[in-house]
């Protein structure tokens, strides 16, 4: 891939969509879609969250492809049916475009309420790409806590007070789901660099046959509450401390993206996030040394999947 | 030269669907509606239908995919029953909003509590209210035509509006009777082909949005037009039916109703056991008959209060509780229907068949027995509902 040909393609999300300053998941969307090859058409689809309300707001929307929301669980079924029937009327010749269908739902909607329209769709084997853009919470509704969110944070569900220190359990692995599906491509990224992850992994993702799944973590600023500017160096502490390792499952074979040269503490990744504040309290070190074991564990169960 | 057969209600069904062949089927199985993904994929499986069938995860997943398949251009269908259609409860709501034309078949099937796999209204008169168009059929005959004519009904320009086909569950669905059939080429060119105005795939299209307060009122308006539009397409599109097959339907139908004092209103396999108590009773004199709703969605109140005007006592007849403390739907209605229309006829609300319960002659001639009185007498107790065979 050309780093300059991808920066002069056409934006496929307008400007003037209503989602906030330094939002993750818009970043996410922007750039999955300009890894579609320029004159191949796509169908969007879409679960609702904020992405929805706030880039189709009638009679306004910021896509300049075809584009469906119809619900909150089910983006993988609804998504499924389009691409069935364009596989039914292309058989037809009703129809003779090139289109790519790809789906895009928050943490909420495909670790949780829609995993099962995700993984019907997903195991039925639909020529799709299903983007979850993992925020960590459920963040439409006002920072309510997900599957996806990481334990010890401070949530409007699992609020912080003298007889709770934030969310009680780890976070859902949902790559691993998803590989269990044994689909042919799988991805974990995130806002890396000058994001070249971010779009071989888009581009793998879209143009490999049949159905994949990209998972992107994609900072919150009101959630996690850090200062909106600083999402770059957050995204790089999540994958330097092997918070969020990048990766990918292809064809069943787990290849590790990156490597951090110096695998750096949790605590680095922590402390910029207000969500987080209560673990730097003198008394708690105990519970960022739960955390750091975690990560530890499920790391090292990545580098044994990788090496095998 | 139509084609005699003998056939379930399910059969006639899927046969109809073969011989529609629309683009895209995603359904989940359900008793008693298991049968009709059955046969459309055997059909599929010997060349016989070119439908993609979508093998989903769930009634709630058939109904977004038939959504997604619907926007996206292609003519849909999908069937349940019960529990399913209370699955897709919510999209059914998006799928009307979205003036997507699906059509379902609904083998009517109780919800369940307690559970139960037999007939009962509930499941389709739960969702009276989600924007779809609901015709119900008496028996295979008429689940069979009904089936035919809906996407004429759901695509027309004036309508976009999906469409439920009902039929009893068992009592229709699984009952054998015989039926005549249309040829292949006469259904092919009644029904057509589809070619929607608009589509994902057709045009750079947006589907779904969320809307403020100062644009979703006028599109709820815009979506009741349809509904509302939809009385008249039924109609035509009957009349043209009628044309190559020879069966006329309407918005109701009329049995031994012009000079009937004495008149059961009903939906769906009851007519046809009241019809033979008609039979029974007019030979001793009595002047009975029968008003049978096959529309519901447009509710025909016009229609229905004028093919009442003459009767002296009305029985409406639920095979669905509201749990309203005023009887079923049909009875809520059409009894606020026969106020507008200042009828002066008695009225005696009736729930009866649910989780199956049987309906008889014996039990039809009870009712009319009860409306002699009533018309005699007076409803003494003019809010309140009775059963037919319950152990109290």
């Amino acid at each position: 891939m050309n780093y300059k040909e991808i920066q002069s393609r056409e934006e496929r999300l307008a400007p003037g969509h209503r989602m906030c300053a330094g939002c993750g998941g818009t970043i996410a969307v922007r750039n999955v879609l300009k890894a579609l090859h320029p004159g191949d058409k796509a169908v969007v689809g879409n679960a609702t969250g904020c992405l929805e309300v706030s880039s189709f707001t009638y009679p306004y929307t910021a896509y300049t492809d075809s584009y469906i929301h119809s619900a909150f669980e089910n983006a993988g079924a609804t998504l499924s049916g389009a691409e069935v029937a364009y596989k039914a009327l292309k058989k037809k010749g009703k129809t003779e475009e090139n289109v790519k269908f790809i789906t895009f739902g928050g943490d909420g909607g495909t670790y949780d309420i829609g995993i099962q329209s995700l993984s019907g769709a997903m195991e039925r084997g639909h020529d799709m790409v299903y983007v979850c853009y993992d925020n960590g919470a459920y963040m439409n509704t006002g920072i309510q806590r997900s599957s996806a969110t990481p334990m010890y944070a401070d949530t409007t569900t699992t609020p912080v007070g003298s007889e709770s220190v934030g969310k009680p359990q780890y976070r859902k692995d949902l790559a691993a789901i998803m590989a269990a599906h044994n689909i042919p491509y799988i991805g974990q990224t995130t806002f890396i660099g000058n994001m070249m992850d971010l779009y071989t992994k888009s581009e793998k993702a879209i143009y490999t046959k049949g159905p994949a799944f990209l998972n992107i973590m994609a900072p919150c600023p009101r959630g996690w509450r850090y200062d909106a500017p600083e999402i770059i160096d957050i995204c790089k502490k999540a994958v330097d401390t092997c918070y969020w390792p990048m990766f990918e499952v292809v064809e069943g074979k787990w290849i590790l993206s990156y490597k951090p040269k110096n695998k750096l503490p949790i605590e680095e990744f922590l402390r910029p996030q207000g969500r987080f504040k209560h673990l730097f309290k003198s008394g708690n070190e105990y519970l960022i040394e739960q955390f750091q074991e975690e990560v530890d564990r499920r790391w090292e169960d990545l580098l044994k999947k990788c090496e095998a | 030269m139509s084609l005699k057969e003998r056939m379930s209600g399910n059969e006639a069904v899927a046969y109809a669907m073969k011989q529609i062949n629309p683009d895209v089927m995603p359904a989940f199985p359900i008793t008693p509606s298991t049968e009709l993904p059955q046969n459309v994929a055997n059909y599929i499986a010997n060349g016989e239908m070119t439908t993609e069938f979508i093998p989903v995860e769930s009634e709630h997943s058939a109904m977004s995919a038939a959504i997604g398949a619907e926007a996206a251009g292609a003519r849909t269908m999908t069937a349940t029953s019960s529990a399913g259609l209370a699955f897709m409860w919510e999209m059914l709501y998006v799928a009307a909003s979205s003036r997507l034309p699906i059509v379902m078949a609904v083998v009517n099937r109780a919800l369940t509590g307690p559970l139960n796999i037999n007939c009962e209204h509930s499941d389709s008169m739960g969702a009276r209210d989600s924007g779809w168009i609901q015709i119900y059929a008496e028996n295979n005959q008429e689940a069979y035509d009904n089936f035919l004519q809906a996407y004429r009904i759901a695509e027309h320009k004036k309508v976009m509006t999906p469409v439920m086909i009902c039929q009893d569950g068992f009592i229709v669905s699984h009952g054998v009777e015989n039926i005549t059939l249309l040829e292949d080429e006469k259904v092919k060119n009644f029904v057509g082909e589809y070619n929607p105005e608009h589509s994902l795939l057709k045009d750079t299209m947006a589907v779904g949005p969320y809307a403020t307060s100062p644009y979703g009122m006028e599109a709820k308006r815009a979506q009741a037009e349809g509904v509302n539009q939809a009385k008249d397409v039924i109609l035509e599109v009957a009349k043209e039916f009628g044309e190559i097959s020879g069966r006329n339907y309407g918005l109701y139908e009329g049995y031994c109703l012009e000079d009937a004092d004495y008149v059961i209103v009903a939906i769906g396999s009851a007519c046809g056991t009241t019809k033979d108590a008609i039979d029974e009773l007019r030979k001793e004199g009595k002047k009975v008959g029968l008003l049978k709703v096959r529309v519901f969605r447009p509710f025909p109140a016009e229609e229905l209060t004028d093919a009442l005007k003459n009767a002296k006592a009305i029985a409406i007849m639920d095979r669905a509780e509201s749990y309203s403390s005023q009887g079923g739907p049909l009875a809520a209605e059409l009894s606020a229907a026969l106020f507008a229309a200042k009828s002066k006829a008695e009225v005696k609300k009736i729930v009866y068949g649910l989780n199956g319960r049987d309906y008889r002659v014996e039990d039809a001639k009870d009712v009319f027995a009860a409306l002699e009185d009533i018309a005699e007498n007076g409803n003494k107790n003019p809010f309140e509902y009775t059963y037919i065979g319950l152990r109290e």
